[in-house]
């Protein structure tokens, strides 16, 4: 069986949000990049399937620069077999899900993981593209996936509760929590992953019709207003008169 | 430019993002044609024209009672061709984020998820999205000539100004392949005002120390008419379930109001929480982070500040 995961290079969940020129780029000064945490997740389940299944592959893909080999590398550590980059800057969901699906045309995988949405720009669509590009199915946020012969069992997250649901493979899941635990690199794992293959393609050129103009940071929170424990209809006061929210 | 809204139903009725989506759609400029699928009230249908909407399409066919995004889509790709409409608006939501990129690649258009204000149309036509867990926004013009639009709460003030929409009975054929994901079963919270909907929201942390000590949030929530939700260290111990789960990696809210309550405020947990209007904590811990981050906070016991909050709300109604 052969799965493909898709790998997301995105800022630690701790960075504080910067820009530069004019507010038209991505402040990378002191920014630790990870793998996205979903990613993660879809990783983590991935290689959970290879160890109970013997035969299967699991290949990473990302789309970035240069600079996210670091970011693959650390998943080929965790037990990937071996890695794509498509090489080039990530712009928008229809691109990136482009790159992917002419990748994933010409190998036939079983099942195509990522995470739910990248926590850089939070579309939560590439899956679903993916899924379109390719004609075939496409389920997220996935909670839970057991594969039974040609199919899958998933436990899917909607407002307020969740679905089992049951789908063919091959199929593409947008992952999530708590699909399976976050896989730590061992020492073996991090000396193998230097020497596993990591193969650059260029990009399919195409065009989502969507252009970034510029980015913008929220406007600052004032101080917080302090009440007393002991005057807790204080509180209740503020939050209607002066807030006007209840 | 005609526009088709893709609206949500639950339980029989309109969800409330929905709503929004309608008011957005009429905000940008209208005419709007709502859709509906699955079983739903008429005059839930009819009311949609208070916010908007000219006409509803609506197809009554039993399998759509269920959420299957295939379908779903299907529905909406004809529903835009038969109305000439080139921009599809619609709720972000586990049924409508996918639903509105799937209907994007079949149809060309540009694609633009958690949309967060109406379009500034004075020089292309640029929408402001929220970005990085809610840490920041971007700005990005749509350029194909049809467009999708996913909305975050919030996007659009939801102003009443009267009318009735016409709904017609609509249909759509439908083949084996929309119906391939198949949902067996589903468990739901009913009656329960749902973490993304509410206008408040009402949370809990470890500082609840465990889940038997629920009953004064719901309580609390019950007085707001506020949806209960708990940071990430409750969900992963399984005091409350993962649906109700708010930050990073769970339900991101918008709310009017966010009271925490024994919540230190991660940064994890912040990311979920920092589009909220107000924010409210309850902390026994003066050097909580989280005060940093609120409107209002209270330092003490939430034993004893949450009974009597609840009493000093009722009070003031």
């Amino acid at each position: 069986m052969k799965i493909l995961v898709c790998i997301s290079h995105v800022p630690d969940t701790t960075s504080k949000i910067n820009f530069l020129d004019n507010n038209t780029k991505f402040d990378t000064a002191g920014v630790q990049f990870i793998i996205g945490p979903y990613d993660d997740y879809a990783l983590a389940r991935a290689i959970e399937i290879k160890e109970a299944n013997a035969g299967t592959t699991v290949t990473v893909l990302n789309v970035g620069t240069a600079d996210t080999e670091p970011t693959i590398r650390k998943a080929l550590a965790i037990g990937a077999d071996d890695a794509v980059r498509v090489n080039a800057d990530p712009t928008d969901s229809y691109f990136v899900a482009a790159q992917i699906a002419e990748h994933a045309k010409s190998v036939n995988y079983d099942l195509i993981l990522m995470g739910r949405e990248s926590i850089d720009y939070n579309s939560g669509v590439v899956h679903s593209i993916v899924g379109e590009m390719l004609g075939v199915p496409s389920v997220s946020p996935v909670m839970k996936l057991e594969l039974d012969g040609t199919k899958a069992k998933l436990s899917v997250e909607i407002e307020g509760g969740k679905e089992s649901v049951e789908v063919n493979l091959p199929f593409v899941a947008g992952c999530q929590e708590p699909i399976a635990e976050w896989k730590i690199p061992n020492m073996r794992g991090i000396m193998s992953a230097r020497t596993k293959p990591l193969k650059v393609v260029e990009p399919k050129n195409v065009d989502g019709g969507v252009k970034l103009q510029k980015f913008e940071l929220p406007a600052p929170k004032g101080a917080v207003k302090m009440v007393s424990a002991d005057h807790v209809s204080d509180l209740v006061n503020l939050l209607k008169n002066e807030a006007k929210v209840i | 430019m005609a526009i088709v809204v893709f609206v949500e139903v639950a339980e029989g009725k309109v969800k409330k993002t929905s709503l929004e989506a309608v008011a957005y759609g009429q905000a940008m400029g209208g005419p709007v044609t709502a859709v509906a699928l699955g079983s739903v009230d008429k005059a839930e249908l009819e009311n949609l024209g208070k916010y908007g909407a000219q006409k509803v399409l609506h197809v009554a066919d039993d399998r759509l009672n269920q959420g299957i995004v295939q379908a779903y889509t299907a529905v909406l790709v004809k529903a835009l061709e038969d109305e000439k409409a080139d921009t599809l608006v619609l709720a972000n939501s586990s049924l409508g984020t996918p639903v509105a990129a799937k209907v994007a690649t079949r149809i060309n258009a540009s694609l633009v998820s958690n949309v967060v204000a109406v379009p500034d149309t004075s020089s292309g036509f640029v929408v402001k999205r929220s970005i990085y867990t809610g840490k920041a926004f971007s700005f990005v013009d749509m350029k194909n000539s049809k467009k999708v639009i996913a909305i975050r709460k919030n996007a659009v003030e939801l102003k009443e100004t009267g009318g009735t929409a016409a709904v017609t009975s609509y249909s759509v054929s439908l083949s084996d392949t929309d119906f391939a994901v198949k949902i067996t079963a589903s468990e739901k919270s009913t009656g329960e005002i749902l973490l993304p909907e509410a206008n408040i929201v009402v949370s809990g942390g470890r500082g609840m120390k465990g889940p038997e000590n629920w009953g004064m949030l719901e309580a609390l929530a019950k007085t707001l008419h506020a949806a209960t939700g708990c940071s990430k260290p409750v969900s992963d111990m399984g005091w409350r379930p993962h649906h109700e789960h708010v930050g990073q990696t769970g339900v991101k809210v918008a709310p009017q109001l966010y009271i925490a309550v024994g919540i230190s405020g991660a940064i994890q947990h912040l990311a979920g929480v920092n589009s909220s209007k107000v924010i409210v904590v309850i902390n026994k811990d003066p050097e909580a982070p989280f005060f940093k981050a609120a409107d209002y906070g209270i330092v003490g016991d939430a034993f004893e500040i949450v009974p009597k909050l609840t009493e000093a709300i009722k009070a003031a109604k």
